[in-house]
C-alpha cells in the first residue's frame, strides 16, 4: 500500500514533455472555440415542417433557424400544449458558461507553463465533473420543459422528456438531437489532457 | 341457308378485325398516340410533374372581364392561383380592405388582355407584371416579389378602351397604351358621334415606369385621327426605342363597324418613335390636354409614321432580333412581314407615299419583305428565337409554324416554301404565347394556344363554357399537341416565365411591416375610442385574436387593423365579422385595415375565415353593438 502511495506522489509530480505542453495549448484552443460554435442542435420534422424546425444551442445563447423564426414557430405550436416558451433569459448557465470555459483555457495554459502532472489531473477531474454536471443540468432542463405543461392547454398530451441525443417520436414530430461541432471541441478537451497525460507517464519527476 | 349467313358473317368479321389488327401494329397502338402510355417520351411523361414536384415556367393568363390574372405553372398546366387586380376577390380579401378599396375606386371590373413581363436588357427582369383594363382605361403594377396588386393607374385621360396595351420597352421605360374607342377630347365633351371625323380623336400613350419603384405615370400622348388602335409591342435591337400598333377602321366609321370599317383594303399601323416623343416632352412641344403632356404629331415630324397594313390587322409583332415585325391583317389570309431596317431607310429618304393630317404614310412596296400565306384569320404572331414564326389562324383553328426571313431565291417565289408546319387547335384559337418571345432570348420549348371555343372539349358545364388552352411543343420540326386544360373567362395574351427567375417572398418580413397600426405583441392590443371612432388594434396568431372582444355603440364609427403577426409562410388568418360584410384575409406579417358604421345593434361573432390550425374553429370573438338607448345610459 504504502509502495503505492509512493508511486502516485511520485507519478503526480511528474513534469510534462513538449508534446504534452503542446497538446495543452491545443486543449486551450479547442475549448476556447467551444464558446463560438454551437453545442448541441434540437430538431424537429413533421409531415407540414418537412424542411424542419431547428433550435441551436450555444454556450451564451439560443438560436432559432431560419433567421429565429423556427424558435417562435416552435414555442407557437408548444403552447397547444402548454409548454412554456423557450427563451434565453431562462438559460442562466448561459451567462456563465463562456466564463467557465475561459477558465478552463487559462488552466490548460497554465498547466502548460507549470508543467507538472498534478495540474493535468486537477484539470481532468474538473472538467469530467463539469461536463456530467453540464450534461446533467441539460437532461433536467429537457425534462422539466416536458413536465411542466399548464393543464388549462387547448391539447393535454402525456408529459415527456425530449430526447438528449438521438431521435424520438413526439405526436406528429419527429424530434432528434445530436451534439454540435462545439460540444466535439469540448468532448476534445478532456481526450487531449489524457492524450497529455499519456505521452507524459514515463517523465522523470 | 341460315347456316351459310352465319359463315358468311362470321369470315367477313373475322377479316374486319385482321384489318383493325393491322391499323395497331403492336407498340403503336391508339392508346400511345392519345398519350396515355408510361413511355418517358409520351405526352404523359412530358406534362406529368409528379405530386411533389414543381412546375418548369410560370404562366401569367390574363383573365379577361373577370379582371384577374391566372397564374398556372408549365407543362403541367395546373391552374396554382388568381391574382385579383380589377376586381374584388373575398379569397384574398382583395378589395374589402381600405388599401385595396382605394385602389379599385367605384369600378367593380376591368378588362385584362395582354400581360407584360418587366424587362432589364431586352430581357424579363422578374420585377413586376402590367395588365391593362380595356374597359376603364386602366394599367396594373403586379409586384412579383409578393404577387399582389401595387398600383393601379387610370382612367387614363384622353384614353378610350385600353386594348393596346401593356407592351414593355427593353429597359421597361415606358409601358404602351392606346385607345381602341375614339372620344371627344377631353374626355367629358359632347359631340355628335354623326361628327366623328372631326370631333372624335385617339391617342397612343407611353406610361412611364419609375426605375425604382415602379411607379407609374403618363409618360406622353400622341393625338391621332379616330381609328380604333389596336395591338402593338415595342421594338428591340435595330428598332429599339420604337413603338408600333396595329388600327382597324381607318375608314373612321361611327356605325356599323362590322361593315363600315373593313372596307379599305390596308389600314394604318402607327409607327412611334417614342423616344422622340420623350424629346418632345421634355423639350416642351406639347399641350396639356386633361393634365398630361399630349403631342401633336403633324407639329412635332417624327415622332409618328403610318404603315399601311393589310386589311384589319389585330396583331403586331416584333421579332427577337428586333428587324422583322409581323402584322396579321385577320381578313386576309397572310401575315404581312416588314423590314425595319427598309422601315429606317424609307424615313430617312422620305420614301413616302401620302400623307394623312400632316403625318407620312411610309411606302408598303419599299418596306415590306413578303405576305406569308399562313392561312385564314392570322391573329398574332410568337417566335422560338430559332428563326421560326407561330401565328395564330383565328377562322382556321391552327397555329402556322413558319420560317422568319432571310428567305432563299427559291422560298421568295413562293412564300408558301416558308410554311413549315401546322396544327389544329380547339377551337377558334386567339393569342398564342411562347415563353420570352417579346424578348431578345425566347425560351422556346412551349408555346401556349388560347382557345375562344372549348364547346365539346370538356365535361358538360351548362351553358356558361370556359375557354380552352392547349399546350404545344415546339421543340421538333413539327408541333406536338401535349395538353388541354380549361380556364374561367378569358385569357387574352399570357407570359411565360422561367420559374427560377424569380424569388417571391413567403411570408412579409416583420421588420419591412411600416404600417404605423401595426402591433406585434398581445400587450400593445388595445380598444381606443375617440369620439365616435372606435379604432382597433388587433393581433392574429394561432389561435387567437387579441382582443376577442369589441364593445361599440350604435352610430360609431369602427376602425380595425388587424396584424397576423406569423412569419410562417402559409399561416394565413382571415378576419370575418358576420352580417357586417367584412372579408380581410391577412397574410405572415401583414397588417390590414378596414372602416365600417355601426348601423345596427347587436352582437355580432367574427371568426378566422382562413384555415390556420387545429383550433381554427376556436379562433373567434365578439363585436358587441349597444343600442343608442343603451350606450346612453
Amino acid at each position: 500500500m504504502k509502495k503505492f502511495f509512493q508511486r502516485e506522489y511520485l507519478f503526480l509530480r511528474r513534469s510534462l514533455n513538449l508534446p504534452a505542453r503542446l497538446l495543452l495549448i491545443v486543449a486551450a484552443v479547442a475549448v476556447l472555440g467551444a464558446i463560438f460554435l454551437p453545442l448541441w442542435q434540437i430538431r424537429l420534422v413533421a409531415p407540414q415542417y418537412q424542411e424542419g424546425l431547428a433550435i441551436k444551442i450555444y454556450a451564451h445563447k439560443l438560436v432559432g433557424g431560419n433567421g429565429g423564426q423556427d424558435l417562435n414557430e416552435i414555442n407557437e405550436l408548444n403552447h397547444y400544449i402548454g409548454m412554456k416558451p423557450i427563451v434565453q433569459e431562462d438559460f442562466v448557465e448561459m451567462k456563465w458558461l463562456p466564463f467557465a470555459f475561459g477558465i478552463f483555457a487559462l488552466l490548460a495554459l497554465r498547466a502548460a507553463v507549470v508543467g507538472r502532472m498534478l495540474s493535468l489531473v486537477d484539470l481532468g477531474v474538473l472538467v469530467l465533473y463539469f461536463g456530467t454536471f453540464s450534461l446533467g443540468n441539460f437532461y433536467y432542463r429537457l425534462y422539466t420543459y416536458g413536465h411542466t405543461l399548464d393543464p388549462r392547454a387547448p391539447m393535454t398530451i402525456k408529459p415527456f422528456t425530449p430526447i438528449l441525443v438521438g431521435s424520438q417520436q413526439i405526436a406528429n414530430f419527429v424530434q432528434t438531437s445530436l451534439p454540435q461541432s462545439g460540444a466535439l471541441l469540448l468532448g476534445l478537451f478532456p481526450a487531449l489532457i489524457v492524450a497529455a497525460i499519456w505521452v507524459s507517464r514515463k517523465e522523470e519527476p | 341457308m341460315k347456316s351459310i349467313h352465319q359463315l358468311i358473317l362470321a369470315g367477313a368479321s373475322a377479316a374486319v378485325l385482321a384489318v383493325l389488327s393491322g391499323c395497331n401494329p403492336p407498340g403503336k397502338n391508339a392508346a400511345a398516340a392519345s398519350g396515355k402510355t408510361a413511355g418517358v417520351s409520351s405526352p404523359a411523361a412530358r406534362t406529368w410533374v409528379a405530386p411533389g414536384d414543381k412546375d418548369e415556367f410560370y404562366l401569367f393568363y390574363s383573365g379577361g372581364h373577370s379582371g384577374q390574372v391566372y397564374v398556372a405553372g408549365l407543362p403541367s398546366m395546373r391552374h396554382i392561383t388568381t391574382i385579383p387586380v380589377f376586381g374584388k376577390y373575398p379569397g384574398t380579401g382583395y378589395g374589402y380592405d381600405e388599401e385595396t378599396k382605394a385602389m379599385l375606386g367605384d369600378y367593380t371590373w376591368g378588362d385584362v388582355h395582354h400581360p407584360g413581363l418587366s424587362k432589364s436588357n431586352g430581357l424579363y427582369d422578374g420585377r413586376w407584371l402590367f395588365v391593362n383594363d380595356n374597359a376603364n382605361n386602366r394599367i396594373a403594377r403586379i409586384d412579383l416579389r409578393d404577387f399582389k396588386t401595387k398600383q393601379i393607374l387610370g382612367p387614363i385621360p384622353n384614353s378610350m378602351g385600353n386594348h393596346g396595351s401593356s407592351f414593355v420597352t427593353d429597359n421597361t421605360e415606358y409601358v404602351l397604351v392606346a385607345t381602341r374607342f375614339s372620344t371627344p377630347l377631353p374626355k367629358g365633351r359632347y359631340a355628335d358621334p354623326a361628327d366623328y371625323e372631326k370631333e372624335f380623336n385617339g391617342a397612343v400613350s407611353g406610361i412611364k415606369v419609375d426605375a425604382k419603384s415602379g411607379t407609374m405615370s403618363v409618360g406622353w400622348q400622341i393625338l391621332t385621327p379616330p381609328f380604333d388602335w389596336d395591338l402593338g409591342s415595342t421594338g428591340k435591337g435595330p428598332s429599339s426605342g420604337w413603338a408600333f400598333w396595329t388600327s382597324y377602321n381607318t375608314e373612321m366609321a361611327h356605325d356599323q363597324l362590322e361593315a363600315n370599317s373593313t372596307q379599305k383594303d390596308r389600314d394604318y399601323a402607327a409607327v412611334v418613335n417614342w423616344r422622340a416623343a420623350e424629346a418632345a416632352v421634355k423639350e416642351g412641344r406639347i399641350t396639356i390636354l386633361d393634365g398630361v403632356p399630349m403631342i401633336d404629331p403633324a407639329k412635332v415630324p417624327g415622332v409618328l409614321y403610318y404603315l399601311p397594313v393589310p386589311k384589319s390587322p389585330h396583331g403586331i409583332d416584333t421579332d427577337p432580333s428586333g428587324r422583322w415585325i409581323v402584322a396579321s391583317g385577320k381578313l386576309q389570309p397572310v401575315a404581312s412581314v416588314f423590314d425595319f431596317t427598309k422601315i429606317q431607310a424609307a424615313i430617312e429618304k422620305k420614301d413616302f407615299e401620302s400623307e394623312f393630317r400632316g403625318v407620312p404614310v411610309i411606302r408598303y412596296e419599299s418596306v415590306v419583305e413578303g405576305e406569308v400565306p399562313v392561312g385564314l384569320g392570322p391573329l398574332h404572331t410568337q417566335y422560338d428565337g430559332k428563326g421560326n414564326a407561330y401565328t395564330s389562324l383565328y377562322i382556321e383553328s391552327a397555329v402556322a409554324k413558319w420560317k422568319l426571313p432571310p428567305w432563299t431565291a427559291e422560298e421568295r417565289t413562293d412564300l408558301n416554301k416558308v410554311v413549315t408546319d401546322k396544327i389544329a387547335v380547339h377551337y377558334n384559337i386567339g393569342h398564342l404565347v411562347v415563353g420570352g418571345s417579346d424578348t431578345t432570348q425566347p425560351y422556346g420549348k412551349y408555346l401556349v394556344a388560347m382557345n375562344k371555343m372549348s364547346k365539346g372539349r370538356h365535361i358538360s358545364v351548362g351553358p356558361s363554357q370556359p375557354e380552352d388552352s392547349q399546350l404545344i411543343d415546339i421543340t421538333g420540326a413539327k408541333m406536338e399537341m401535349i395538353y388541354e386544360s380549361f380556364t374561367e373567362p378569358e385569357p387574352h395574351f399570357a407570359q411565360i416565365l422561367k420559374v427560377d427567375a424569380i424569388k417571391p417572398i413567403e411570408v412579409y418580413p416583420k421588420a419591412e411591416n411600416a404600417n404605423p397600426n401595426a402591433v406585434w405583441d398581445a400587450k400593445d392590443t388595445g380598444v381606443t375610442r375617440r369620439g365616435n371612432v372606435v379604432e382597433v388594434k388587433m393581433i392574429a396568431i394561432r389561435s387567437h385574436f387579441t382582443p376577442d372582444k369589441i364593445e361599440v355603440n350604435e352610430g360609431d364609427e369602427l376602425v380595425i387593423h388587424v396584424t397576423n403577426v406569423e412569419q410562417t409562410p402559409d399561416m394565413i388568418h382571415g378576419f370575418g365579422i358576420v352580417e357586417q360584410n367584412v372579408n380581410l384575409v391577412i397574410d405572415p406579417g401583414e397588417t390590414k385595415t378596414v372602416r365600417l358604421q355601426m348601423k345596427k345593434p347587436g352582437v355580432f361573432p367574427f371568426y378566422c375565415t382562413n384555415f390556420c390550425s387545429a383550433l381554427h374553429q376556436e379562433m373567434q370573438g365578439y363585436l358587441a353593438v349597444k343600442p343608442v338607448k343603451l350606450a346612453a345610459q
